[in-house]
């Protein structure tokens, strides 16, 4: 297992995102934005998180348009699987490989906290390890992860299963953070190989770090 | 010739900056505002002649970079 991670300048949680797999037995390599192909030998592509561009004209755009976005755009249509964390979730819809996007935080706050969230649909790799409702505790730090969609579009996240997570309070109940439109916190695209949340689950690996909860999340793409 | 592009939340995206202008004009008791929208503004210095050229490449800069039509509208103004 070898998991390929993308590093744009401004990227901040790319060696967080080492750790976290290699804890979990995968070797790694950081791929540079302007690398123009992924090596055959990759068998996840993870965007991790951070400022890429320094958030300039809107979060994870200039990002979307560099040369490896092609590149791992080719790759998930390829079938292969591919994982946006935080920033990484935003490149991920300014690409269009994701539905919606993220807006500022309803009351403009960066917010870095612990969060709960709920495991919504598991009928995918991310979350094949958990059952509906089960609800974590994950740390979340970003200005903009109100995420948006319209009427139609959660329609159809709902429709095929593509809802991810849900912030919510220790015991389930709806608690929304940043205004997201129905509280959702990850998303994955209709083939389900393409996943995105706001939520990091790399920093959810140790006792020590207040949660081990995300390693059943990476453990499930691996 | 000059591109003067006004870049805005469409409308039922929440805007919480315009929000907090909002907010804020009130306390400081500009209390005729009924509404603030807050957007951003991208000016371009253009080596085109031909306005219609001009606003055409512009469009399709706005569409595949400066704006993000999920959650934004965009309008052009091309100054010769």
């Amino acid at each position: 297992m070898k998991v390929g991670i993308v590093q744009f300048p401004g990227t901040n949680c790319e060696y967080d995102t080492q750790y976290a797999f290699e804890k979990l037995g995968a070797q790694t390599a950081i791929l540079w934005h302007q690398e123009t192909a992924i090596a055959d030998d990759i068998d996840l592509v993870v965007i991790a998180g951070g400022f890429s561009y320094g958030d300039y004209l809107r979060s994870g755009a200039i990002a979307s348009k560099s040369p490896i976005m092609k590149a791992v755009k080719a790759y998930a249509e390829a079938g292969k699987k591919v994982l946006g964390i935080c920033n990484g979730f935003q490149v991920l819809t300014e690409t269009h490989m994701l539905p919606g996007a993220l807006n500022r935080n309803e009351h403009l706050h960066f917010i870095s906290k612990h969060h709960h969230l709920k495991v919504v649909n598991n009928s995918n790799d991310f979350l094949c390890k958990f059952e509906k409702s089960d609800v974590v505790n994950i740390p979340i730090a970003h200005h903009d992860g109100n995420f948006f969609i319209d009427d139609a579009g959660l329609k159809g996240l709902y429709d095929n299963e593509q809802v991810l997570l849900q912030y919510c309070d220790k015991d389930g109940a709806t608690s929304n953070p940043n205004g997201s439109v129905d509280s959702i916190a990850g998303i994955c695209n209709k083939a389900k190989n393409v996943f995105g949340l706001m939520p990091h689950p790399e920093r959810a690996m140790e006792d020590i770090l207040g949660s081990t909860d995300g390693i059943k999340m990476l453990e499930g793409l691996m | 010739m000059t591109a003067i592009i006004n870049i805005s939340l469409k409308n039922g995206v929440l805007d919480s900056q315009g929000k907090a202008v909002h907010h804020a004009l009130k306390s400081l008791q500009f209390n005729n505002v009924d509404d603030v929208r807050v957007g951003r503004q991208v000016v371009l210095t253009l080596n085109a002649t031909d306005e219609a050229t001009a606003r055409a490449e512009v469009t399709n800069m706005c569409e595949e970079l400066l704006a993000n039509t999920v959650i934004e509208d965009y309008e052009i103004e091309i100054i010769a």
